[in-house]
C-alpha cells in the first residue's frame, strides 16, 4: 500500500509543475463558466416554468464543473498510456514490483487531482466574488458532508472507468477509435454537455442509473441541494455500487490481458 | 501575381490531399472524431429545445440555421488556415526560416503548409443543420437573403482566419503557452451555436466591437428572419473583413520582430 502512496505523491508533484498551462486553463474556465451561465439565464428568462433546477443550483453546477474540470473531464485519458499499450512499452511498467491495475489507477488519480489542485482555487475564488445571480453560493444546508463524499466517489468512479478503458485497449490494435467513442459517450451521459435534469424525463430515468451518472452528476447537484434527502443517499449508494463493479471489471480485464499479452522482441 | 499565387496554393492543397489519402483509415477516424465532438454540442442543444420552445426570441430551427452557418464558417477557416493554428510548432522546428528565404509571401506559404480536410466531418454536419433550418424556419427566400448567407460564410471564414492569424503572430512575442487563444476559437465554436444576442447585451457588444462574431451570425440572422427590414443589413457580414486588417498588422509586426532560433 505504501508504494502506491509514494507513487501517487510522485505523479502528483510531477503534475504540479505545469503551471503556465494551468493559468491558461483558468482563464478558459472563467469564460466558459460565464458563457454557460449567460446561456442558462437566457433559457430561464424565456420560460422559467420549464427550467428543471433552481437558477442558483444551475449556477453552482456550472462553476463547480469548471473549477473541478480536471477531476471529471472525459478527454483526460492519458495519451501516453494508450501509446505505451500500443507500442509495447507498457511491459516496462509491468516489470515494476507493483500490480498494473492499481498503478494505472493511482497514476490517473494523481494526474486529475494535481491538475484540479492547480486550477480550482482561482476559479472558485472568482466564482464566489462574482456579484448576484452569477456568483457561486454556499452549499445547501447540511449538504457539505454528503457533497464531499459524493465528490470523492465521483472522482474514483471516473478514474475506475478510465482505467477499465486502458484495460480494454490491450485487446485493440489502434486505440484511437475506442478513445473517441468513449470520450463522446462519457461527455454526453455524465452531464458535461448539459446537466442531466435537462433531459426529457424518460431518458433521464435511464441515464441516472448508468455508471456515467455516478461521476460528476451526483456531487455537483448535491452541493446546491438539487439532489437531497433520500434521492441523494440513493445516488451516493449507486456511486459505491458502480465503483465496486468498475474496479472489479477493470481488474479482471487487465489480469486477463496481462496473462495473454505477447510482446514481440526488438 | 494573384493568379500565380492561387495556382501555387492549389498545388499545395492537392499534395496534402494526396498524402492524406495514403492513410485512409486514420483519415476517416479523424473525420468521425471531428463529427462526434460537434455532434455532442448539437445534441445538447436538441435536448434543451425538447424542454424550451425558444431562447432570446429564436426558435429551434432558427438557432439551428445560425449554428449551421457558423459551424460552416469555423470549419472552413480551420480547414484552410490550420497552418496558422499550428504555427508554434513551425517556429519551434525552425521551418519558418525556410519560409522566409523563399521568394513567396509568408502568409501564402503558411496557408499552404497544412490543409485539414478532416474538417469535412463538421462541414457535413453544418450543412445538414443548415438544410433543416432552411426548411423549417419559415424564411421566405429571395435574392438578397441568399446573398446574405454567402456573405455570412465568407465574412465568418475571414473572421476566424483573422483570429488564427493573431494566434500565430503571438508566437513571435511570447514563448508561453497560447492556449488562451482557444477561448476565441473553440469557445466561439462551442457558444456560437446560439446567436450572440442570447447571451445578453454586454456579450453582444463584445461580439460586435471587440471580436465581431455577431456580425456574421446574430445581425444577419435578424435580417434573414425579417426582424430587420433595411437592405443594408445584408452587407453587415462583410464588415468582418475589416477585422482582418488589424490582425494582419499584428502578424506583420510579429514577422518583423522574428529572430531565428538558429540551428
Amino acid at each position: 500500500m505504501k508504494k502506491y502512496g509514494s507513487f501517487f505523491r510522485l505523479r502528483f508533484v510531477m503534475g504540479l509543475s505545469y503551471r503556465a498551462a494551468a493559468w491558461a486553463g483558468v482563464a478558459t474556465q472563467f469564460v466558459w463558466g460565464g458563457m454557460e451561465i449567460a446561456m442558462f439565464r437566457a433559457f430561464y428568462g424565456a420560460e422559467p416554468e420549464h427550467f428543471p433546477m433552481t437558477m442558483d443550483a444551475a449556477v453552482s453546477y456550472v462553476w463547480l464543473q469548471q473549477a473541478f474540470l480536471a477531476l471529471f473531464a472525459a478527454w483526460m485519458l492519458e495519451g501516453e498510456v494508450f501509446e505505451s499499450i500500443r507500442d509495447g512499452n507498457i511491459v516496462y511498467e509491468m516489470c515494476r514490483p507493483m500490480k498494473l491495475y492499481p498503478m494505472l489507477f493511482v497514476r490517473a488519480m494523481a494526474m486529475r487531482v494535481s491538475r484540479a489542485a492547480l486550477r480550482c482555487g482561482p476559479v472558485l475564488l472568482f466564482a464566489i466574488l462574482l456579484p448576484g445571480p452569477y456568483g457561486l453560493k454556499a452549499p445547501g444546508q447540511g449538504q457539505t458532508g454528503l457533497f464531499l463524499a459524493a465528490m470523492a466517489l465521483g472522482v474514483l468512479v471516473t478514474v475506475a472507468f478510465g482505467t477499465l478503458i486502458y484495460g480494454i485497449t490491450f485487446y485493440t490494435i489502434s486505440p484511437e477509435g475506442l478513445r473517441l467513442l468513449v470520450t463522446s459517450a462519457m461527455d454526453f451521459f455524465n452531464g458535461a454537455i448539459i446537466p442531466l435534469p435537462f433531459f426529457p424525463d424518460k431518458m433521464r430515468a435511464i441515464m441516472e442509473v448508468l455508471p456515467f451518472a455516478a461521476m460528476q452528476n451526483v456531487p455537483l447537484r448535491v452541493y446546491s441541494g438539487d439532489l437531497q434527502g433520500e434521492a441523494a443517499l440513493r445516488a451516493v449508494a449507486l456511486q459505491i455500487l458502480w465503483l465496486a463493479v468498475l474496479v472489479g471489471l477493470g481488474q479482471a480485464v487487465m489480469a486477463r490481458a496481462e496473462r495473454k499479452l505477447a510482446v514481440q522482441g526488438g | 501575381m494573384m493568379r500565380d499565387g492561387l495556382r501555387l496554393y492549389g498545388h499545395y492543397v492537392s499534395i496534402h490531399i494526396k498524402s492524406m489519402m495514403q492513410y485512409k483509415s486514420s483519415f476517416f477516424l479523424a473525420v468521425t472524431g471531428q463529427f462526434l465532438v460537434s455532434f455532442n454540442v448539437f445534441l445538447g442543444m436538441f435536448f434543451m429545445f425538447q424542454r424550451f420552445s425558444a431562447v432570446g426570441g429564436f426558435t429551434y430551427s432558427q438557432v439551428l440555421l445560425c449554428f449551421g452557418i457558423f459551424l460552416m464558417e469555423f470549419s472552413l477557416a480551420e480547414c484552410v488556415a490550420r497552418g496558422f493554428d499550428t504555427f508554434s510548432s513551425m517556429v519551434r522546428k525552425g521551418e519558418f526560416d525556410r519560409v522566409l528565404v523563399r521568394p513567396r509571401g509568408a502568409v501564402l506559404q503558411v496557408l499552404g503548409s497544412r490543409f485539414e480536410l478532416t474538417r469535412i466531418g463538421r462541414m457535413l454536419q453544418a450543412a445538414v443543420m443548415f438544410g433543416y433550418g432552411v426548411g423549417k424556419s419559415g424564411i421566405s427566400w429571395d435574392v438578397p437573403r441568399v446573398i446574405t448567407v454567402v456573405f455570412m460564410v465568407a465574412g465568418g471564414t475571414a473572421l476566424f482566419f483573422g483570429i488564427f492569424l493573431v494566434g500565430a503572430a503571438l508566437c513571435f512575442f511570447t514563448l508561453e503557452s497560447l492556449e488562451i487563444m482557444n477561448i476565441f476559437t473553440d469557445g466561439a465554436r462551442e457558444f456560437g451555436r446560439y446567436p450572440a444576442g442570447v447571451y445578453g447585451k454586454r456579450i453582444l457588444q463584445l461580439c460586435t466591437f471587440v471580436v465581431p462574431y455577431g456580425l456574421v451570425q446574430h445581425y444577419p440572422l435578424l435580417f434573414l428572419l425579417g426582424k430587420r427590414k433595411e437592405v443594408w443589413w445584408m452587407f453587415v457580414p462583410l464588415l468582418a473583413f475589416v477585422f482582418v486588417i488589424p490582425c494582419y498588422g499584428v502578424w506583420r509586426a510579429g514577422v518583423r520582430r522574428y529572430q531565428s532560433a538558429g540551428s
